[in-house]
C-alpha cells in the first residue's frame, strides 16, 4: 500500500467548503464554498497562505469554481443561478462579467481545452454552452435539455470539443457541435449507475472517462470510434461508449467527485465516509476489461464529507481536497 | 389549505427520561443513544395538526439506531397517510433538528419507513441529496417553515 502525506492544511473559509480548482500553469489555487466566497492561496516558502477573498458577487453558496486553460480567468458557479467570470486585467481579480439564464442553482462549470467555450449546468436540468465573444463576453451558443433531473458536473474532454455531463438521473451524456448546422446534439447516453453521478472525469487520452455515484461505486468507460477494431457496433455513426469495469465494495457512502491524473493514471476519490481514496491500473489489466486495484486509503482524510479531490497539473503527486470540515488538504501521494 | 388527513390517529407521549446519576456525573462518557435522539426530534410538529411527530407516531424510538462509535445515526419516519405531501418537509425538518442538535462528526440519514408512501424512494433519494439539502436550506421561506416545525 502507497500513502498519502498531508503536506498543508488550509483554514479559511466558514463553513464547508464545495469547489476547488489548481491553477493551470502557477503554484497558485483557488477554493469556494457555503461562506459566498472565493478564497485564492498560493506557496510562500513552505506555506500556502490566503492571498485574496473575493466576495460580493454571490448572494448565495458558491458551488464550484474553474480556471481558464490560460490560467487569465476564473469562473465561479452559485446557487444564486448566476455564473461570475474573474480576471484581473485591473491588477487585482474583478468579476467583469455574469452569465444569467438558468433558473436555479448552478452545480458546475467547465471551461473547454481551447479556453473558447464555457460550459455550467443547474439544477433546472439544462446545461449550457457559452462561447468567449470577446473581452468579458459570453455568447449563448446551446441549451442542452437531455437530462431528466438536476445536473451535477459538466467537464470537457481534454483534446476535442466535446462535452460530458452528469446528473441526478443516473446518466452520463456526451455532446458535440454538428459542423453542418452548428447545434450541439447529445450524442450518446451512458446508462448503468443506479443512483445520482456525481462527477465525471476523463483520463489523459480522452479515450476513457471516470464517473463516481451515489450507487458507492465508480465506473470507467471507454470510447469506441465507428469502425473500432473490437468490432463494437456504432450506429449513429459516432463514438459509443461502454462501461468496461466497476469498482465496487471500496467506498461506504457517496463518492462526491473523482479526479484522474493524466501525468500518472492514478484515480482519486472524495467520499461522505471523510476518506481519500487513490486506485491504479493493474499491471495486467486489458483495454476491454481493464482491472483497478486500490493503491491508497487515507481514513479520516478529513473530520466530514469530503467534497473534491483534484490532482495537481504542474507537481505530479500532488492531491488537492475539500470537505464539509471547512478545510481544504494538499496531499502527497507517496510510493 | 386543505388538511391531506383530516383525522389521523393519536398516540400517547411517552414518559419523560429519567436521567440516572452517572448522567449527572460530568465525568462518565456517556454516549448517543436511541433515546436521547428520539428526545431531539420527537417534539417536531407535524406542518398540518397541532400535534407532535411523537404523538402522530411519525417518528418512533424503535425505528432509530445509533452506532456512536462509527458516527452514524439513521432515522426512520413513517409519514400519517401513503400519498403525505408533507413527507419531505417532515423529513427535512428532522435533518435539519439533528444538524443543529449532534456533534458534526455524525453522519445522519434520514428515510422513510420502507413500505409506507407511494413515493418513498423518490423523497429518499432527495433527502440523502446533501447538495438539494444545502440550496433548500438558503431558501429563506422554506427555512421559516421548518424553523415553525421544529420550534418546542
Amino acid at each position: 500500500m502507497s500513502r498519502l502525506e498531508l503536506q498543508h492544511t488550509l483554514t479559511g473559509h466558514k463553513g464547508r467548503v464545495w469547489g476547488a480548482d489548481w491553477h493551470p500553469t502557477n503554484n497558485a489555487l483557488a477554493t469556494c464554498g457555503e461562506d459566498k466566497t472565493i478564497r485564492l492561496w498560493s506557496q510562500e516558502g513552505n506555506r500556502w497562505i490566503t492571498k485574496t477573498i473575493l466576495s460580493d458577487s454571490h448572494t448565495r453558496t458558491i458551488r464550484d469554481i474553474a480556471w481558464s486553460p490560460c490560467g487569465q480567468f476564473l469562473a465561479s458557479a452559485s446557487f444564486d443561478a448566476t455564473t461570475a467570470i474573474w480576471d484581473r486585467k485591473s491588477g487585482q481579480f474583478e468579476c467583469n462579467a455574469t452569465l444569467e439564464g438558468h433558473e436555479n442553482e448552478v452545480k458546475s462549470v467547465c471551461w473547454s481545452k481551447s479556453g473558447s467555450l464555457l460550459s455550467t449546468c443547474s439544477r433546472d436540468k439544462s446545461v449550457w454552452i457559452w462561447e468567449v465573444a470577446g473581452e468579458d463576453e459570453f455568447e449563448c451558443a446551446a441549451v442542452l435539455n437531455a437530462h431528466t433531473q438536476d445536473v451535477k458536473k459538466v467537464t470537457w474532454h481534454p483534446h476535442v470539443d466535446i462535452l460530458a455531463s452528469a446528473s441526478y438521473d443516473n446518466t452520463i451524456k456526451m455532446y458535440k457541435e454538428d459542423p453542418a448546422d452548428n447545434d450541439w446534439t447529445c450524442i450518446s447516453t451512458l446508462t448503468g449507475h443506479t443512483s445520482t453521478v456525481w462527477s465525471i472525469a476523463f483520463d489523459g487520452t480522452g479515450n476513457r472517462l471516470a464517473s463516481c455515484s451515489d450507487d458507492r461505486t465508480v465506473k470507467i468507460w471507454q470510447c469506441y470510434m465507428p469502425g473500432n477494431e473490437e468490432g463494437i457496433a456504432t450506429p449513429d455513426g459516432d463514438m459509443v461508449w461502454k462501461c468496461v469495469c466497476t469498482i465496487a465494495g471500496h467506498h461506504t457512502r457517496s463518492i462526491y467527485d473523482i479526479s484522474w491524473c493524466p501525468q500518472t493514471g492514478l484515480i482519486a476519490t472524495a467520499c461522505g465516509d471523510d476518506i481519500v481514496r487513490v486506485f491504479k491500473e493493474s499491471e495486467n489489466s486489458t483495454k476491454l476489461a481493464p482491472e483497478f486495484e486500490i493503491v491508497a486509503s487515507q481514513h479520516g482524510a478529513h473530520s466530514q464529507d469530503v467534497n473534491t479531490v483534484k490532482w495537481c497539473p504542474t507537481t505530479t503527486g500532488l492531491l488537492l481536497s475539500t470537505s464539509d470540515d471547512g478545510d481544504a488538504k494538499i496531499w502527497k501521494y507517496e510510493i | 389549505m386543505e388538511l391531506e388527513n383530516l383525522n389521523p390517529n393519536v398516540y400517547k407521549k411517552s414518559a419523560e427520561r429519567t436521567v440516572t446519576t452517572s448522567e449527572e456525573d460530568d465525568s462518565i462518557v456517556d454516549p448517543f443513544d436511541e433515546r436521547e435522539v428520539f428526545d431531539l426530534i420527537r417534539a417536531i410538529n407535524d406542518p398540518e395538526h397541532p400535534l407532535s411527530l411523537e404523538e402522530l407516531h411519525v417518528v418512533q424510538q424503535n425505528l432509530i439506531t445509533v452506532d456512536n462509535e462509527h458516527n452514524e445515526v439513521k432515522v426512520n419516519f413513517t409519514p400519517t397517510i401513503p400519498h403525505c405531501s408533507m413527507a419531505t418537509l417532515i423529513g427535512l425538518s428532522i435533518r435539519v433538528k439533528l444538524l443543529r442538535s449532534l456533534p458534526p462528526r455524525f453522519k445522519v440519514t434520514v428515510e422513510i419507513t420502507p413500505g409506507t408512501h407511494s413515493s418513498e424512494h423518490a423523497v429518499n433519494k432527495q433527502l440523502a441529496d446533501k447538495e438539494r439539502v444545502a440550496a433548500a436550506l438558503e431558501n429563506s421561506h422554506l427555512i421559516e417553515v421548518i424553523n415553525q416545525c421544529i420550534a418546542v
